[in-house]
């Protein structure tokens, strides 16, 4: 249950109270703190500068609440929902909070990052007991002016009440609250009394993104500020030899053309190596200028010599991925029984490969930072979901002290895992710390897609035994560029449910930079796992949901301590999923796929409808049930799942990222597709209502979505699709020549 | 450098840029309206997406000579306190999540709108076509769209 009456934590080194200069209270706690499990010594409070907090909650002389939360937005909701939870248990009307973004001071902020689907997560019990603190304190101050005791008053909406039926509002109280102890224990609301948790909330910024106010880190000026385009090795394994840039410093605007990569190299050497600064291997070539378009326009003018050295190529990450998986270099991430033992016994084997490219990110707001780096300090400015990391290594690259260091982050034009890389933060300091003038580095679309951090490529190489009817073996290999599956994945669905089950990994280096994307590892995986128990059900002749809710069933009572999911849960979802979307029960013409899957904590099960249309396979519909637990906000919510299958969709769809020579084929929007309004079908989703803490909706509808969608394809055209993207094969997307006719 | 004057948002701007400097450009450096976004510079995303004389055109692919005597509206002009009724749908759906293509997807919604008052939902799907939202917010855009429909007419 979520709900606890106690507070567990150190309330002294979680929380701590002031009184404003001009009146009222400031509330600063430390929400990652107060996650660790361990209990961190007590801080003296004289020595109380709020420098170990990251968020604060102000209430102003006259009632006004104002709470900065903590963690990055990058459209992910939780500058919206994060404070949700901090109001309801503070008892304020929504309504009348204000929500800004925590500064982002690395004096007061640490361990802030937008990533995993993390932060409602993370922060349910912490931002509750928080609120519930500060609220717990503004009634003990009222019921000692009143001289009555605490339990005999009430709140509702910032105003508490006592017996006598006398009121006070918090602002009234504020200055003496603060000087109050911070409560031992708190008593957190049932979930039946919740006045904020489960109504609907509208983004904070909706008025100031509708109006187009400046967010974005793009939008980010200061006086005397410059502009610089960075000429990055064109083509990975590339190193810069000369350049001339005569032409282009001749161009108007063109203040100065000038190298970096010295400090990005040198940090590399240092024991504080951040892995993001692989990007800066070469040097590079940088315009600055006095406006954007001048600094792009004058980059085209340089010439550039670049050495090749090792030009990597699609055509052979396939050979080296399908070697991987026919080998017998793996390291094995979990070993259950006897997998060798299962498929000799086995009546019947099914083996399946399953293909995927490397993705980029394509954040529509394309990486860039601002940066004034002076003999006082470092100002840094703009979109990154690691901002403390991004200010330690930049201390570390320009060998300054980090309190040097003043970064601010800004309202994020997306982030899919890519701003989780400050390679463009290292690349703004860099040319500061040189020029010493404000800059702003901006980098164009085709330097987004040419110089990423992409989803790697992957192969899939599933094995299952089947022996009485039962599957009895289960091995599932991974070839991946550069890095393989994190720890936890093996023991995903169906770790437990089939007595001899091996995963296997292996990966090639390449230097092409990878890294996480929306959903890592399961964004692939999820599509190749669930096409293939729809393709092992067909083979077994077994009814498809009763397949996974017979081996869900025997993961119930599991004593194994490594298994993420929840089989009632997962169960609960499928067989809501079968109600919903009226499996098995539709009109002649309407071809259903079904997944379910376990990711980022949350269960999801999802049907996709397809119909033919003009002979080709289009889908229309899909249905979705979703365990998050507790919804916090469900505008917020359904925003998010409908995103997350939308993009789902539209990159195993559409998403098609080859190199050759060692660069991208495709490089702008012209060449690589995304998903667009004609391509989207309904979405109906269903929310499963509990009580359980909950957990985090960033990514966990994306994965599954390519499964349920191929598996209708399947059901609507009689063809598997085993490599994405599926556009890249129209001809499995039709329903063959023959059938159209007869 | 030429001198140009343009009329955005119903007032006169002279601006000093080089005469291939595309208006999304001269919009975001030279006069300080940042609410235009620069998403890929090819005319293939519809971020910057601009009202001239009322037309939905790509700011990111026009000079400043395509625009001579033409009236500009950018996103800041379009009401004087976020009240279009395109604006007002968008707030009433909840439609953004980055938020950084939705400057793109009103103005592109609201000059459609302006011709065709009674969209069908493929009418509406055909002109959002353009505008690509990465974070995938179309059911919510499909949804304000037609609701801004009902308000305009």
């Amino acid at each position: 249950m979520s709900t606890t009456s106690k507070n567990t934590f150190s309330r002294r080194a979680f929380m701590r109270t002031s009184t404003l200069a001009g009146g009222g209270m400031l509330i600063g706690f430390n929400l990652f703190q107060s996650c660790k499990p361990k209990v961190v010594p007590p801080i003296d409070l004289s020595q109380l500068d709020y420098n170990d907090f990251n968020a604060f909650i102000k209430i102003a002389a006259n009632g006004a609440v104002t709470i900065f939360s903590p963690n990055p937005e990058i459209g992910q909701g939780v500058k919206t929902s994060m404070p949700m939870l901090i109001a309801e248990e503070l008892d304020v009307a929504w309504k009348n909070v204000f929500v800004e973004q925590g500064k982002l001071d690395t004096e007061n902020y640490v361990r802030q990052v937008a990533g995993g689907s993390q932060s409602i997560r993370f922060g349910w019990d912490a931002l509750r007991q928080t609120g519930a603190s500060a609220k717990q304190m503004l009634v003990n101050a009222a019921a000692a002016r009143w001289g009555v005791d605490a339990t005999e008053c009430s709140v509702s909406e910032g105003v508490i009440t006592n017996a006598a039926g006398e009121t006070l509002g918090y602002g009234d109280v504020v200055n003496e609250a603060a000087a109050l102890e911070v409560p031992e224990k708190v008593t957190l609301k049932e979930p039946k009394d919740y006045n904020i948790i489960g109504k609907d909330a509208g983004n904070v910024d909706i008025n100031n993104i509708i109006t187009g106010k400046p967010l974005f880190g793009l939008d980010y000026n200061a006086e005397g500020m410059v502009y610089a385009s960075v000429a990055r090795p064109p083509a990975f394994g590339q190193k810069l030899v000369s350049f001339d840039a005569a032409e282009a410093k001749k161009m108007p605007g063109v203040i100065d053309v000038i190298s970096i990569g010295e400090k990005g190299r040198a940090h590399m050497n240092s024991e504080n190596r951040n892995w993001s600064v692989r990007l800066s291997d070469s040097d590079k070539v940088v315009v600055i200028a006095e406006s954007t378009w001048q600094a792009m326009k004058a980059k085209k003018a340089l010439k550039i010599v670049w050495e090749d050295n090792k030009l990597e190529s699609t055509e052979q990450h396939n050979k080296l991925l399908m070697g991987l998986l026919d080998g017998n270099k793996f390291n094995t991430m979990r070993s259950d029984g006897n997998v060798k033992k299962a498929f000799a016994e086995a009546d019947e084997i099914l083996e399946r490969t399953y293909e995927s490219p490397f993705l980029p990110h394509n954040c529509l707001e394309p990486m860039n930072f601002y940066a004034n780096v002076t003999d006082e300090k470092i100002h840094l400015v703009g979109p990154v979901q690691t901002p403390a990391s991004a200010a330690t290594t930049v201390a570390d690259m320009l060998g300054r002290d980090v309190g040097d260091i003043h970064l601010e982050m800004t309202r994020m034009g997306g982030g899919f895992g890519r701003r989780l890389y400050g390679d463009f933060v290292y690349e703004a300091a860099e040319i500061s710390d040189l020029i010493r003038k404000p800059v702003k580095m901006v980098s164009s679309r085709e330097d987004d897609m040419n110089t990423g951090v992409y989803r790697p490529a992957i192969k899939y190489r599933i094995k299952a035994a089947v022996k009485d009817r039962q599957i009895t073996g289960y091995h599932l290999k991974e070839a991946a560029i550069n890095s393989n599956m994190y720890g936890l994945i093996p023991n995903f669905f169906p770790a437990g449910a089939i007595e001899n089950y091996q995963v296997d990994v292996a990966s090639y280096d390449s230097n092409i930079t990878t890294g996480a994307w929306r959903a890592p590892y399961t964004n692939f995986l999820a599509y190749a796992e669930q096409s293939f128990f729809d393709e092992l059900a067909e083979l077994m002749e077994v009814d498809k949901i009763q397949l996974r809710l017979d081996l869900l069933e025997k993961v119930k009572g599991t004593e194994d301590e490594r298994i993420q999911y929840d089989p009632e849960r997962m169960q609960n979802c499928i067989r809501t999923v079968v109600e919903k979307s009226g499996w098995g029960q539709k009109p002649e013409g309407v071809y259903q796929g079904f997944v379910n899957y376990y990711c980022h904590n949350t269960h999801v099960a999802q049907v996709a409808d397809v119909a033919i249309e003009n002979g080709n396979a289009v889908v229309k519909k899909i249905t979705c049930v979703v365990d998050c637990g507790i919804v916090v906000n469900p505008l917020g919510a359904i925003n998010q799942i409908e995103g997350g299958i939308l993009d789902g969709i539209g990159h195993s769809m559409y998403g098609d990222f080859e190199f050759e020579n060692g660069a991208p084929i495709a490089n702008n929007f012209d060449r690589y597709r995304l998903i667009r309004m004609k391509e989207t079908p309904e979405i109906e989703t269903h929310l499963i209502q509990n009580e359980l803490s909950p957990t985090g909706l960033g990514e966990p509808t994306l994965p599954p979505v390519g499964g349920a969608i191929a598996n209708a394809f399947k059901a609507a055209t009689g063809n598997r699709l085993y490599k994405q993207p599926f556009s890249k094969t129209p001809e499995l997307l039709r329903v063959p020549e023959k059938e159209i006719l007869g | 450098m030429p001198t140009y004057q343009i009329k955005i948002n119903g007032e006169s701007k002279t601006v000093d840029v080089s005469n291939d400097t595309p208006i999304l450009w001269v919009l975001r450096d030279h006069l300080d309206l940042v609410g235009t976004k620069y998403g890929c510079g090819i005319g293939q995303c519809g971020a910057c997406t601009i009202h001239v004389d009322g037309t939905a055109m790509r700011s990111c692919s026009m000079t400043l000579e395509q625009l001579d005597g033409k009236s500009i509206t950018t996103i800041e002009g379009l009401s004087d306190d976020g009240k279009h009724p395109v604006q007002e749908a968008w707030k009433e759906v909840d439609v953004p999540q980055c938020g950084y293509c939705q400057a793109g997807q009103i103005m592109t919604a609201s000059a459609f709108l302006e011709n065709n008052s009674n969209p069908t939902e493929e009418d509406i799907k055909n002109a959002m076509h353009g505008n690509i939202c990465r974070c995938a917010s179309y059911t919510r855009i499909r949804k304000a769209v037609a609701i801004a429909a009902e308000k305009m007419s």
